[in-house]
């Protein structure tokens, strides 16, 4: 597969974009008539047919429960299941498999550690740390936490061009603080968040760290052993896989201290009415029947990023995310959220004259999906003194060609609002 | 595209760039919130009740082009109306924009309308029709007075 998607030419590694399309058959609809453009990755990504056959594979030929049954498809599914697991452990570089919590999602894996690890480690009076650029799904449940245990939640700041304050960060690390939970790639400004060094000055001081990784799966090459994080959770269907399927990972000594999140059949040795002992990683963490069928996508969505390769991907969206930050900027009237010196595929914006959501609605006409609203980053918004943005996310499958389409949609927005 | 400007007609640009009654008005009997939490669209309405008779009413706030001149056309209608003609007008509004795609609307109705006949095309966007009714819903919010903000998800829920 590599090397049919790759031109090797002057030392720099090209997408074979025409090709890679093909793969993906949502790409080739029309909407309203004229071709999707589709701008709206952050959201979610489209589907390669890789990861559709998968899955119909496994439904067709292989669908039974796991880890119980003796039969055949049992069997069958077990193993496409924990390989799926082994699949994700070498894709982020963790240490073990056990290491591998399934969930249903970035907005779960978050949930399961601020619940299970709050219970175990947080007292009254502790603290967590968050930054200003979090999705709500890395603020409610610290906040519901913190209220449930009496610790208290503290926001690294930001400055105006969405970049984090370190040295706001470094006054904030007390020894109260029990853990900081941040975002590597922000959904609503497109910052590449440094944290690699935000890991290091919380371990420093003794805290330990979450990375929620939604939006840099997909875009980054992730190293958790190399970032060191204690926690790092994505969701499958940002990263080309199916919906309601996601991942944790958590280093296994500090997995093993935590208490179960929920309770239920695959997480236990031994149940009495008395007493139960709880099952071994990652299954402690994994109640009930899993989305086998989300796992083994997943796995594939997997194969198949691998097969093109994160760093040609990185350097392919960086080259379209300069290409629009280029045309953005010379449209009248526009302004930039989010303008980092770090950062990745996403482009948000004002318009002087037109809502977020007229411009939006414009643009669906003209084929082109961009996400429009406070894209659960209210505190960004606020922040930024606008109650909304338009917002353009990459994927590499995207072209040039669809960016200049989407500034021509944009002009036509500005032609009925002028 | 036609229906894009079938959408945002003269009249609707018009209102959103000038909207009318974008005040607060210096006496008030009743006031209530308007929120869509899912596109951050967020209105006050205030008016003043003289009997049966809206003698003032007014609204601040932001938003789309949708539901900023549907609050001004909205506001625009009921100066002066009675309770009665308020409901009425809301009733028939409220039966155009969730006409379904491709049914009829008589002509008729859309005239008894006046300006806000021209709200008539967001029927054919329906992840719009939120927009369109929000100023009515703070309203009857302000009006019922069982809510001190309306947010346009409580009905889903």
């Amino acid at each position: 597969m590599l090397n049919n998607k790759m031109n090797i030419s002057e030392n720099k590694i090209l997408l074979d974009i025409e090709n890679i399309r093909k793969d993906f058959p949502i790409l080739s609809t029309l909407v309203h008539s004229t071709p999707l453009v589709y701008l709206d990755n952050a959201a979610t990504t489209q589907k390669p047919n890789a990861v559709l056959d998968m899955q119909n594979v496994y439904y067709k030929e292989q669908n039974a429960n796991i880890h119980r049954g003796v039969h055949h498809l049992s069997e069958t599914a077990t193993f496409e299941y924990e390989k799926a697991r082994g699949k994700i452990k070498n894709f982020i570089n963790a240490a073990d498999n056990k290491e591998i919590i399934f969930t249903a999602g970035t907005t779960a894996g978050i949930n399961l550690v601020a619940h299970s690890f709050g219970k175990t480690f947080l007292k009254a009076g502790d603290e967590v740390i968050i930054s200003a650029m979090e999705h709500h799904s890395n603020i409610v449940p610290w906040q519901m936490i913190c209220e449930e245990q009496g610790a208290h939640l503290r926001i690294i700041p930001m400055n105006d061009d969405g970049e984090l304050l370190l040295d706001e960060y470094k006054k904030l690390l007390t020894p109260k603080t029990k853990i900081v939970s941040v975002v590597y790639i922000s959904n609503s400004l497109g910052t590449i968040n440094p944290v690699k060094k935000i890991i290091e000055l919380a371990h420093h001081n003794g805290s330990k760290v979450l990375i929620d990784g939604a939006q840099a799966v997909a875009h980054t090459k992730v190293d958790v052993r190399e970032l060191d994080c204690d926690f790092f959770v994505f969701s499958g269907h940002k990263i080309f896989g199916p919906t309601g399927i996601g991942v944790l990972y958590g280093k296994a000594s500090l997995l093993e201290q935590m208490k179960p999140y929920q309770g239920g059949g695959d997480m236990i040795l031994s149940v009495t009415f008395e007493k139960t002992t709880f099952n071994d990683l990652p299954y402690k963490f994994e109640a009930g029947t899993p989305n086998i069928a989300g796992v083994i996508g997943l796995g594939a969505a997997i194969d198949y990023v691998n097969g093109i390769g994160l760093d040609a991907i990185a350097e392919y969206e960086q080259s379209l995310l300069h290409y629009g930050t280029g045309l953005l900027r010379s449209i009248k009237g526009l302004r930039l959220i989010g303008t980092a010196k770090e950062k990745a595929g996403i482009l948000s914006f004002v318009l002087e004259n037109a809502h977020p959501h007229d411009i939006g609605t414009i643009l669906d006409r003209q084929g082109i999906a961009i996400r429009t609203g406070h894209h659960c980053t209210q505190p960004v918004m606020q922040r930024f003194g606008i109650p909304a943005t338009a917002r353009a996310s990459i994927s590499f499958y995207n072209t040039k060609t669809e960016l200049d389409v989407l500034v021509r949609g944009i002009e036509k927005v500005k032609e009925i609002f002028e | 595209m036609s229906e894009l400007n079938e959408l945002y007609q003269q009249l609707i640009l018009e209102h959103n760039k000038t909207p009318r009654n974008f005040i607060k008005p210096e006496q008030f009997t009743h006031d209530a919130d308007g929120y869509n939490p899912l596109c951050g669209d967020h209105y006050h309405i205030w008016l003043k009740l003289d009997g049966e008779t809206i003698s003032d009413i007014g609204f601040q706030g932001s938003g789309c082009a949708i539901s900023k001149s549907s609050a001004s056309m909205m506001t625009s209608a009921l100066k002066g109306a009675s309770l009665s003609q308020a409901k009425e007008l809301f009733e028939k509004f409220h039966s155009v924009i969730m006409t379904k795609i491709g049914d009829e609307i008589p002509e008729a109705t859309i005239e008894e309308l006046g300006s806000l006949g021209a709200l008539a095309g967001v029927r054919e966007f329906p992840a719009r029709i939120k927009c369109a009714s929000l100023a009515w819903h703070a309203l009857n919010a302000a009006l019922t007075k069982t809510e001190k903000s309306i947010s346009t998800e409580i009905e889903k829920k």
